[in-house]
């Protein structure tokens, strides 16, 4: 009887509660609203359009209108001879290039942190930095340029220690290396920032300690850098392989062309070729769609994982 | 002394350990720099000279064609103009609407928090897609128009989340419930105490919008058809990739001297294009930093 009273009360607090806290919210909510508007408008609206992915879409009828198709675009690229290649791709150059720019900037934030001429060290990090700010237009347009065979610097290069420069461009085996060396080139030394800043964490007495005990520099490193390190390391690691199967458009599409097609294409390449080139919007958005949901299972998955490892989850 | 006694202490080991690094270092400052300091050089030379390996450490025959022919080139020029335009007005319109919404996120008493907090984070983990994205751009007549560049994706969770962390870090309660007793309400609050007090995120958001707005190429590629429109990276595509130059500018000439004119032209292009970026670079480099932190942090 009393317990049923004081739930009574409870819920009638709750309800004045409620409107006073919506009242007391209310300039929050307008902070809110352009971004709220914009974001169902324009990200929220198309979630509605993967619908076609079901659908034999066609222009004049709508959305709405245009007949269901169940689940005939997943099985045509599921029994497409693009199927296969297509996610082979993807997956070879994402885990290609995980298994060379994830170690990487570790290795040179360690470099980093055993430099003691302060001035070098900074000349180092700057232009380690630097390539990070060239656009990727940019950066696939001298990929282009000093791989040509004839007149590019890397055979110029070659041909003082006596080697003949392929024709890298047009080999379809070169393109995953191609793009994740430069890749590596491009952004090691922006990604070893987080792990100097890490290294800057560590309590220097911990060195005092070590040296007293006379470990080496390189004993140091050894036992008291790359432990510490661990922890951020796995966090982006776990990262990483959240997204394997989302390869960028950009710089693949830019490099991509009918030699090395092969092995660059790639799951985002193929659904814009389908959608905008060839029209085909229902294969296209299912495709999309498939790559998406193999994406979210990715992302949930690595994120229970890290709930796991740490006591609280990325998001 | 003490120095002395350094000098001493350091090992057999430890000197060559030193010597190892610094030899990778400048062997990595160089594969860094080397690449950048050639497309200069490159550009300022003899094209002849370039395409037969003269050019490796020096220009050779000053030749300033390139540079000449793309001064001409009215199009990258609007491409620079609109560039600059998207930038800015994107910019503008990217911390006006995540700013404000990453406050509001902040704010414990926030009636329905979590609900908005998920709708934000839902499109960090599903969304459209190309082809519905396509479709509703069109639906709204925003393609080929300014808009399409500045509005529809300028709202970004990852920017939110980021400047949500800061203001529940950086701005404590008190000065809240101080501004109240003083009689300001949320909005003057936040208007006239926390925006000032939130300018090194602010300007960590502002340089990250602006430098996707410079380097992408994607939404303008699928969604612009005008050359008017066309910013800067579409040009450069042109130019780089496709190679559009040579017929652009270089009707009249013999093959193969369009050929190599078209090259020089390749890497002046890339000089004017990444120039303004690199030399801002070393200015605002502190706040780029200050965003990877920050950034780090868990949302």
């Amino acid at each position: 009887m009393k317990g049923k009273q004081k739930a009574l009360q409870v819920k009638k607090r709750g309800a004045r509660g409620i409107v006073e806290r919506l009242n007391k919210s209310k300039s929050l909510y307008l902070l809110m609203l352009p971004s709220i508007v914009i974001f169902v408008l324009f990200t929220y609206i198309p979630m509605y359009g993967i619908v076609i992915a079901f659908k034999t879409y066609k222009p004049a009828l709508g959305i709405a209108g245009s007949k269901w198709a169940g689940l005939t675009y997943f099985k045509q690229y599921f029994n497409s001879y693009q199927f296969w290649p297509t996610i082979k791709n993807t997956i070879v150059i994402s885990l290609y290039s995980i298994a060379v720019t994830f170690p990487l900037p570790i290795a040179l934030a360690l470099m980093c942190n055993q430099m003691t001429a302060k001035r070098f060290k900074k000349f180092f990090q700057v232009s380690t930095y630097l390539p990070h700010f060239i656009s990727t237009v940019v950066m696939c347009g001298m990929i282009i340029l000093f791989t040509s065979p004839r007149n590019g610097i890397i055979a110029h290069l070659l041909k003082y220690v006596g080697i003949e420069f392929p024709n890298v461009m047009g080999q379809a085996s070169a393109f995953p290396t191609i793009y994740v060396l430069t890749e590596a080139w491009q952004h090691v030394g922006w990604d070893s920032i987080l792990y100097i800043a890490a290294l800057s964490a560590i309590d220097p007495t911990l060195y005092e300690a070590a040296t007293m005990d006379g470990a080496s520099k390189f004993k140091r490193m050894l036992h008291i850098d790359i432990p510490m390190l661990l922890p951020t390391a796995s966090i982006m690691f776990i990262l990483r392989m959240g997204s394997v199967m989302s390869v960028g458009f950009e710089k693949v599409y830019l490099l991509q062309n009918n030699l090395n097609q092969k092995t660059s294409e790639i799951i985002s390449t193929y659904v814009y070729k389908m959608g905008l080139i060839s029209n085909q919007y229902s294969l296209s958005a299912a495709i999309g769609l498939f790559n998406n949901i193999v994406n979210l299972v990715l992302l949930l998955t690595v994120n229970l994982i890290s709930a796991k490892l740490q006591d609280t989850s990325l998001i | 002394m003490t120095a002395k006694m350094k000098k001493i202490r350091k090992s057999r080991e430890d000197r060559i350990f030193d010597g190892i690094i610094y030899t990778i270092a400048v062997l990595l400052t160089l594969i860094a720099l080397y690449p950048m300091y050639f497309i200069v050089i490159a550009s300022i030379s003899d094209p002849k000279a370039v395409a037969a390996g003269e050019v490796i450490l020096f220009p050779s025959g000053l030749n300033l064609k390139g540079y000449e022919n793309l001064f001409q080139y009215k199009q990258l020029w609007t491409g620079y103009l609109n560039t600059i335009i998207y930038a800015v007005l994107g910019t503008i319109i990217c911390l006006a609407v995540n700013i404000p919404a990453a406050y509001a996120l902040s704010r414990k008493e926030l009636f329905g928090r979590k609900l908005f907090v998920i709708f934000y984070l839902i499109p960090m983990f599903f969304t459209g897609g190309l082809i519905p994205t396509y479709m509703n751009i069109q639906n709204f007549d925003l393609y080929d128009s300014i808009w399409v560049m500045v509005l529809p994706f300028s709202v970004v969770t990852y920017y939110i989340i980021v400047a949500r962390t800061f203001f529940s870090s950086s701005i404590p309660d008190e000065l809240w419930e101080a501004a109240q007793i003083d009689g300001a309400g949320t909005m003057r609050y936040f208007i006239t105490i926390v925006l000032p007090l939130s300018k090194a995120i602010l300007a960590v958001i502002a340089l990250w919008s602006a430098v996707s707005q410079w380097n992408s190429y994607f939404n303008a590629m699928i969604y612009l058809r005008d050359d008017l429109l066309k910013p800067l990276q579409l040009v450069l595509r042109g130019i780089l990739i496709n190679n559009q130059t040579a017929s652009a500018m270089l009707t009249g000439t013999a093959a193969t001297e369009a050929k190599e004119m078209a090259e020089l032209i390749k890497y002046s292009v890339i000089v004017i294009s990444s120039a303004p970026i690199m030399c801002m670079y070393p200015f605002v480099q502190k706040y780029f930093n200050q965003g990877v932190m920050v950034g780090s942090l868990k949302g």
